[in-house]
């Protein structure tokens, strides 16, 4: 008898360490826990807003109550029931509280952490070509490039700022895309949203540069509500993209943002989203809850609304960056990469509602499923009777990981006109051990080998984002896969 | 790194058994290369070419039940597939695996840094690096376009076999298993890829070339050719041997060993 010997594969993962998740020490300024009609006051005073503003805000308060803390439930989540009432609804850091005419005015301490994050905020590395808005916990800290922004009429600010100086275009457009009785978590948005981004793209303008905010929840037992709005009006161009991060909490985060963007005609929105919201520990500690409404309306004709999403952190993302494609030949896209890694719950996707003529919607779903976690593609594609000629395209890809983790694909498809063409195409694979040891027996180590297939399965996506930001979606890729085989 | 030196054995494999799946495949393999020198292995389909290829490789699906394997003097099956690639173990699959979405350029710079990184050389620049992969895409005649595909995907089977003698020649091996490079290549092919081989052959390393038909010996010389049937190698000879193979087939050798 000789000696038993198996060919195996052993590493020495480390433990995937969350790389964002220190706190930062600013002193902020909080409302008392709690949600009351109150609070929703205090938080439009703090903002010193019009009264306009305030009476929204009242009416979708009133509305969200008589929701009587009942949440959507046909999302395939799990998670016990949140207690609003034992969550802040308004933090800001204190220094915010006048809010920075310049880079200078911005706090040191608040520039400091977004040096941290790796975030642009100085106006020197403009060369990089990015816009930010930063907005940490609830207020909006510093809006970079403004000028370059202001000289071609680009409108680019916090949603607090605009409500004052540009009424007009609020009270025209917020709440036309998701009104408030959209659903519970758009409700509970409108009430207390605190801050969020502001775009407005004068008539025949391309945006010259890519406009950003960065999202960060900071304080603990904070819920972030933030609102942002995108116009672009007719022949105009704008991309815009948002990040994500949240510190390692032992307690669950809300996150519960209201997205709209309207395109006048001939008018293109390119919203990129990298999302790494705090997933939770590997046990299932803590994480953000991510409950989101995101929509676009393609008004005009012509008009083109592009929403790409790499959705990595989250303990639950329930989130569905849908189109209305209102105008002719309007089209929507919909390119989305979701990971899920350790007791990770996604469920998203996308909807697409033809009502024009002639209009066309891509739907590239790919997820990814890793550890425990369970992964739900949930689209609607509604062809109304009005929209003749209607295409869409969808596809869905499912990437597991181990078999303990879960995909699910739920594809809703109504079309009330028979001119509609349709085409879906589903698949579910997994990471095949050939394909590892063929990069392995090239050198490259196990762990390099795992996150090159799952690259390369979400390269179509990737290549949608704006270039900088691709190699950034293919970093958190990596982080969020480490400790995934071996 | 030891220096080879002609005539050391580069690879000594002594009484290899190795099962898949319950089943005895190679049952007690001896085989000794020496650094120079290239051994063919011909023997019928399912006889345990790919099988005693691939273990040396590392292939984790196999289980050796018995033997040993010294490369370089070291503990070969002890060692991770990644660590046998470092250490100079190139494999030319006999089915290239396709890598949708895996930039070939990519995939084959991600390469080439983790063997150099291992010998202690520096990373070479992106323009460095184009400029050895186009020496050694024109090597096998390859086209430029390929490098910008993904791994593999939609390659005809003759520029996946291409593919692979590329890489071997990028990567510079000091043993390299090629199975079954020749099978699908037309004959213009055929003569690209072996003389590609003949190209990277030193007194610095070695190969090992498992082949069904003597027709690429023609243009490889084998210093010795075995015959693998059923698990072990039932017959070892020179050149001639091929020949004599091609006349008769593997039955009078089987018989043999049934004797
Ligand atoms: N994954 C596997 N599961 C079960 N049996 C296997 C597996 N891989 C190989 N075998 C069996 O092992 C035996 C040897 O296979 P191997 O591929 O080594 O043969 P080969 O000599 O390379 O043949 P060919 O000339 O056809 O390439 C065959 O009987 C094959 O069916
Ligand atoms: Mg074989």
């Amino acid at each position: 008898m000789t000696e038993q010997r198996v060919i195996s594969r052993a590493t020495g993962v480390e433990d995937n360490e969350y790389k964002w998740g220190f706190d930062f020490d600013i002193e902020s300024d909080k409302a008392p826990k709690g949600l009351s009609e109150d609070i929703v006051r205090l938080i439009s005073q703090k903002k010193g807003e019009p009264e306009w503003m305030l009476e929204w805000r009242l009416k979708a308060y009133k509305y969200w109550l008589t929701l009587d803390n009942e949440e959507p439930k046909w999302a395939n989540i799990d998670y016990p029931p949140i207690d609003f009432q034992d969550m802040y609804y308004y933090a800001a850091p204190k220094s915010s509280a006048e809010a920075p005419q310049s880079m200078d005015d911005v706090d040191p301490e608040i520039r400091e952490a977004f040096n941290k994050l790796g975030i642009p905020l100085i106006e020197q590395q403009r060369l990089s070509g990015v816009a930010v808005d930063a907005v940490l916990d609830s207020a909006s800290v510093a809006t970079t490039y403004r000028k370059m922004l202001e000289e071609v009429g680009v409108i680019f600010c916090s949603v607090s700022e605009a409500v004052k100086t540009h009424p007009d275009l609020v009270k025209k457009y917020l709440g036309s895309v998701v009104p408030y009785t959209d659903n519970f978590f758009a409700a509970l948005n409108a009430g207390v949203f605190s801050d969020g981004s502001f775009v407005y793209v004068p008539p025949g303008v391309r945006c010259p540069i890519e406009l950003m905010t960065y999202f960060r929840i900071n304080e603990l037992n904070t819920g972030q509500f933030e609102r942002t709005l995108i116009i672009a009006d007719k022949g105009s161009y704008v991309s815009y993209l948002e990040g994500c991060t949240a510190p390692m909490r032992k307690t669950h985060q809300l996150h519960a943002a209201v997205v709209e963007l309207i395109a006048l005609d001939d008018a293109e929105i390119k919203y990129s989203t990298l999302q790494n919201w705090f997933p939770g520990d590997k046990e299932g500690n803590g994480g953000v809850y991510n409950f989101v409404t995101k929509r676009g309306a393609a008004r005009g004709k012509n008009s083109k609304i592009s929403w790409t999403q790499v959705e990595t952190g989250s303990a639950i993302t329930w989130k569905y960056p849908s189109v209305i494609l209102q105008g002719d030949n309007s089209v929507g896209e919909f390119y989305s990469v979701a990971l899920v890694n350790n007791y990770q719950q996604a469920d998203t996707g996308t909807k697409m509602i033809h009502i024009g003529k002639n209009t066309k919607s891509t739907i590239i779903a790919k997820g990814i499923s890793a550890g425990k976690a369970q992964n739900t593609y949930r689209g609607q594609v509604k062809i109304m009777p009005s929209a003749t000629n209607a295409r869409n395209f969808t596809q869905c890809d499912s990437l597991l990981i181990g078999d303990k983790c879960g995909a699910h694909t739920v594809p809703y498809i109504e079309v009330r006109n028979p001119t509609a063409q349709m085409a879906h195409e589903a698949t579910t694979s997994k990471v095949d051990d050939s394909q590892l040891f063929y990069l392995q027996q090239r050198g490259i180590g196990l762990e390099d080998a795992n996150y090159m297939i799952i690259n390369g399965f979400c390269r179509g996506i990737f290549k949608e984002l704006p270039f900088e930001f691709a190699a950034e979606a293919s970093q958190l890729l990596r982080v969020n896969l480490e400790g995934t085989v071996g | 790194m030891t220096q080879e030196i002609k005539n050391s054995p580069v690879l000594e494999v002594i009484d290899l058994h190795v099962s898949i799946e319950d089943k005895e495949i190679l049952k007690g393999v001896n085989l000794t290369v020496n650094i120079g020198e290239v051994h063919a292995i011909m023997g019928p389909n399912g006889s345990g070419k790919s099988t005693l290829a691939n273990v040396l490789a590392g292939r984790p699906e196999y289980t050796v039940t018995g033997g040993q394997v010294l490369y370089k003097g070291m503990d070969l099956l002890s060692m991770l597939p990644e660590l046998r690639a470092r250490e100079g173990i190139f494999l030319a699959f006999q089915y290239p695996v396709e890598l949708p979405g895996v930039r070939t350029w990519q995939f084959l710079k991600a390469s080439v840094d983790a063997i150099r990184q291992h010998r202690g050389e520096k990373v070479l620049s992106v323009r460095e690096f184009d400029k050895l992969l186009d020496e050694k895409r024109e090597i096998v005649e390859m086209d430029t376009d390929l490098v910008k595909r993904s791994v593999n995907e939609g390659f005809s089977g003759g520029e996946k076999k291409r593919n692979e003698i590329m890489q071997m020649a990028l990567l510079d091996p000091t043993l390299a298993l090629l199975d079954e490079t020749d099978s699908g290549l037309d004959i213009d092919a055929l003569r690209i890829v072996s003389e590609g081989v003949n190209k990277v052959r030193s007194d610095k390393n070695a190969f090992v070339l498992v082949t069904h038909y003597q027709r690429i010996l023609n243009y490889i010389t084998p210093d010795y050719v075995h015959v693998l049937v059923d698990g072990s190698i039932v017959r070892s000879g020179g050149r001639e041997l091929a020949l004599e193979l091609e006349d008769k087939g593997y039955e009078w050798l089987r018989d043999q060993v049934a004797v």
